[in-house]
């Protein structure tokens, strides 16, 4: 198994291009548990941690953030969205944050990744490279099933692009204690008022990211009638209906974490305080 | 591969999927950082890495070929130890020991960073820390006594 630390990033994409089999490591968070309980045997490995393109971030009303920036970092310096902030500061431990990457989340793509409903709600795209050219996968084609992408063997994630959407966003996520724990349910909510734009997602209930389509409207409409640029206060049946709406959304399974009942429940009860929430902001 | 560990520059030979714990520990001599769960769980193996706390089971030793890492060795030793290991002494924080080094080197690094913490700021730095013994009152009292004996 040899080891590559790349440096640059056409090193690593030529890498990638002549060893299709190749595993990329960025944090190692995901991947070295594979390996320490030999679950993965990787014939190479390509460690892109240190390449500057990829540890690179930029805010402004579009911004990008690089796939090899570390939870910690992104606390550190801003995400560029209030909800990857508080999903990033949910991830683990102080220890899994100061390793963990947000390429690491989309490159194990699993249901449960907590940066990934943010990024649906965003309408983020995924930037992918390899030594032919660079594609732009709008998040919501680039996650294909639990732990699927459309990723090809010879591409790297080099970052992830989105619209600034304002500070009407958030990111909630139940687990069965507070730190440490993978989310039995999730949800990520962004009003942006400057664009008219709701999105609202859902992690850990279904194969993959859901969004929310039938409430994301329900939350237009409701901006229209009190005006996008004003505070929206919410009566009681409509956080109920919005509850239905978000649950309603769900595919969610029963497991070891909890079951799908459960799941729909919790999940009408975190939107209506998101939205609480995000109404005043 | 070459390491600076505690401020040494190292040579060591390395496995291929060895992790940078095995290697501190095995091919460095360097036995306080613990080997418990090898999954992110426990702490116990809590390092830092260019000054960023890290569970060094996690990381892939060819990897971190040139890195600067610091283990619970370099904090203070019997004779001489860090603020944060008497205060574990004299909070009665340490029973069986295992999880000590980790939490040493997780509540020394709060401390560099944030050198009067809340509770709520100890709770969270520690969250990644399991001990076994002492049901982690007396580590809480050990983290706000290092706090007042460092500022
Ligand atoms: C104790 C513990 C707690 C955790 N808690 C959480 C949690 O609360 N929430 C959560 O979402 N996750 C959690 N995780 C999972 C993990 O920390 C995250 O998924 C993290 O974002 C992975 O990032 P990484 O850089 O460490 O990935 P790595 O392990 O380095 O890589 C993960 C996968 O992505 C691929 N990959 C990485 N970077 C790229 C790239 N640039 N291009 C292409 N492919 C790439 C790798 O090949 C691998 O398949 C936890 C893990 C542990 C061990
Ligand atoms: S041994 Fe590394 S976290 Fe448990
Ligand atoms: S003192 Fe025994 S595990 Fe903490």
């Amino acid at each position: 198994m040899p080891v590559l630390i790349a440096r640059r990033l056409d090193e690593a994409l030529d890498e990638l291009a002549a060893h299709p089999d190749t595993t990329v490591l960025a944090g190692g968070t995901d991947l070295m548990v594979e390996l320490n309980f030999g679950r993965a045997r990787p014939a190479r490995v390509l460690a892109v941690d240190r390449i500057d393109e990829l540890r690179q971030s930029a805010g402004g009303s579009r911004v990008r953030l690089g796939a090899a920036v570390t939870y910690a970092r992104l606390l550190r310096d801003g995400a560029g969205s209030r909800a990857l902030e508080e999903a990033a500061r949910t991830v683990g431990s102080p220890q899994i944050r100061g390793a963990g990457t947000v390429g690491g989340n989309l490159g194990t793509c699993s249901p449960a990744g907590d940066t990934l409903p943010v990024l649906a709600a965003l309408d983020a795209v995924v930037v992918l490279r390899s030594a032919r050219g660079e594609r732009r996968v709008p998040f919501a084609e680039f996650m294909t099933g639990p732990k699927r992408s459309v990723r090809r063997s010879d591409e790297l994630i080099v970052a992830a692009e989105w619209d600034d959407a304002g500070p009407a966003q958030t990111f909630v996520k139940v687990g069965t204690r507070n730190a440490m724990v993978i989310a039995v349910a999730s949800l990520a909510m962004v009003i942006d008022r400057a664009r008219r734009r709701v999105g609202i997602a859902l992690g850990s209930c279904g194969p993959t990211i859901l969004r929310a389509p039938d409430a994301e409207r329900f939350v237009r409409v409701l901006c229209d009638e009190a005006g996008w640029d004003r505070p929206l206060r919410l009566s009681e049946a409509e956080r109920t209906e919005l509850g239905r709406l978000v649950s309603a959304a769900a595919r969610p399974i029963d497991d070891v974490r909890g079951t799908s009942a459960y799941r729909r429940h919790v999940l009408g009860v975190i939107a209506g305080r998101a939205l609480a929430r995000l109404g005043a902001a | 591969m070459r390491l600076v560990v505690n401020g040494t520059p190292r040579e060591a030979d390395v496995r291929e999927h060895e992790s940078l714990l095995t290697v501190l520990r095995e091919r460095l001599g360097l036995p306080g950082s613990k080997n418990a769960c090898e999954q992110g769980e426990c702490g116990s193996c809590s390092v830092l890495v260019d000054g960023e706390l890290v569970c060094s089971c996690l990381v892939l030793a060819a990897a971190a070929d040139g890195r600067r890492v610091e283990t619970v060795e370099a904090l203070g030793s019997a004779e001489r130890p860090h603020p944060v290991q008497r205060a574990f002494v004299e909070a009665g924080a340490v029973q069986c020991g295992f999880c000590t080094p980790g939490f040493v080197v997780a509540a020394a690094a709060l401390l560099r960073e944030n050198p009067e913490p809340t509770d709520a700021e100890i709770r969270e730095a520690l969250a990644g820390n399991i001990c076994r013994c002492t049901g982690y009152g007396t580590i809480l009292d050990a983290v706000r006594r290092a706090a007042r004996i460092t500022t």
